[in-house]
């Protein structure tokens, strides 16, 4: 039990993060059509935030399987990508909505960020496809590890460079100075990086009992 | 485990009264569910929602664990 501090730790950050999330005052700021809405920032902003961070940690991973051409950080990688997968499609869903009432009328509009986003979900999910596809267990890994470094290499321009050089709808990026006013806000960031930290930590406890699973079947296998 | 999940029930009770006073002074915790647009009954069934999860998967993480076990005795008796 002495190592599930950080189980219990997520716990505390996400029950926070809902109850002051949902209670705190935020700045009543009518920039951007947000409202009420600027709450979402710490419900969908961490899924991003967390999607970046498990598919760093498994392109480390990928890079340490091909080193040392050892099945345990194959497994860690593949379940890293997975989580990453799942907190990207939970950021898309979620941003899908806050698009349709605070842009336009519509559920997804043709912005650069947002189709970075869903090209990315794309190639990672012809990661899990093109592990399907391979019988052989060492070149299933080195295949589809290789890959894993070359999505990381593509996600990188389509999420953080190509959005940020053409105008976009979304904060953060282009012409639309509208999270620069809530980023100054304190009562915001109070409850916005315990819940990245909070999502993040639980992201992590998922991926571990699946990379557990994984270890055990592996280990029965043999 | 039960001890734990006591404690961390009575911390989350203790955070939900904390904002729930600051909101308001009087009467009881129904009067106090009612008012401000009823915020406070969301704020409530969310953290039901993730407690319920989190109790899940902490009921899951023992299983696993359970199992790890299980696969480790059988290793070191084979060998």
């Amino acid at each position: 039990m002495k190592k599930n501090w950080w189980k219990i730790l997520a716990v505390i950050l996400l029950l926070y993060t809902v109850i002051a999330g949902l209670l705190m005052d935020v700045p009543q700021l009518r920039e951007g059509n947000l409202d009420q809405t600027i709450r979402n920032l710490h419900f969908h902003v961490p899924m991003w935030f967390g999607m970046m961070i498990f598919f760093t940690v498994s392109l480390v991973y990928s890079i340490r399987y091909l080193r040392s051409n050892d099945l345990k950080y194959d497994h860690k990688a593949l379940e890293f990508v997975n989580i990453g997968i799942v907190f990207g499609i939970l950021g898309l869903a979620t941003g899908s909505i806050w698009v349709r009432f605070t842009w336009t009328d519509a559920w997804w509009v043709n912005d650069p960020r947002l189709n970075g986003a869903a090209i990315t979900m794309l190639v990672y999910l012809a990661y899990t496809v093109l592990r399907g596809s391979l019988e052989d267990e060492q070149q299933k890994a080195r295949i589809s590890n290789i890959y894993n470094i070359f999505a990381y290499a593509v996600m990188i321009p389509l999420i953080v460079i190509l959005p940020r050089m053409t105008q976009s709808l979304h904060p953060g990026t282009g012409g639309n100075p509208g999270f620069n006013v809530y980023d100054l806000d304190n009562n915001l960031r109070k409850v916005f990086y315990p819940a990245v930290i909070g999502w993040t930590l639980l992201g992590l406890w998922i991926a571990s009992l699946r990379i557990r699973l994984k270890h055990v079947s592996y280990k029965l296998e043999k | 485990m039960s001890k734990k999940l006591v404690g961390l029930m009575s911390f989350i009770f203790l955070l939900f009264c904390d904002f729930v006073a600051k909101a308001q002074d009087d009467s009881s915790p129904v009067e106090v569910l009612r008012k401000d647009g009823k915020i406070y009954v969301v704020v409530a069934v969310i953290s039901v929602i993730l407690i319920g999860l989190f109790i899940y998967l902490f009921m899951l993480d023992r299983k696993v664990s359970k199992i790890e076990k299980e696969v480790d005795t059988i290793d070191s008796n084979q060998r």
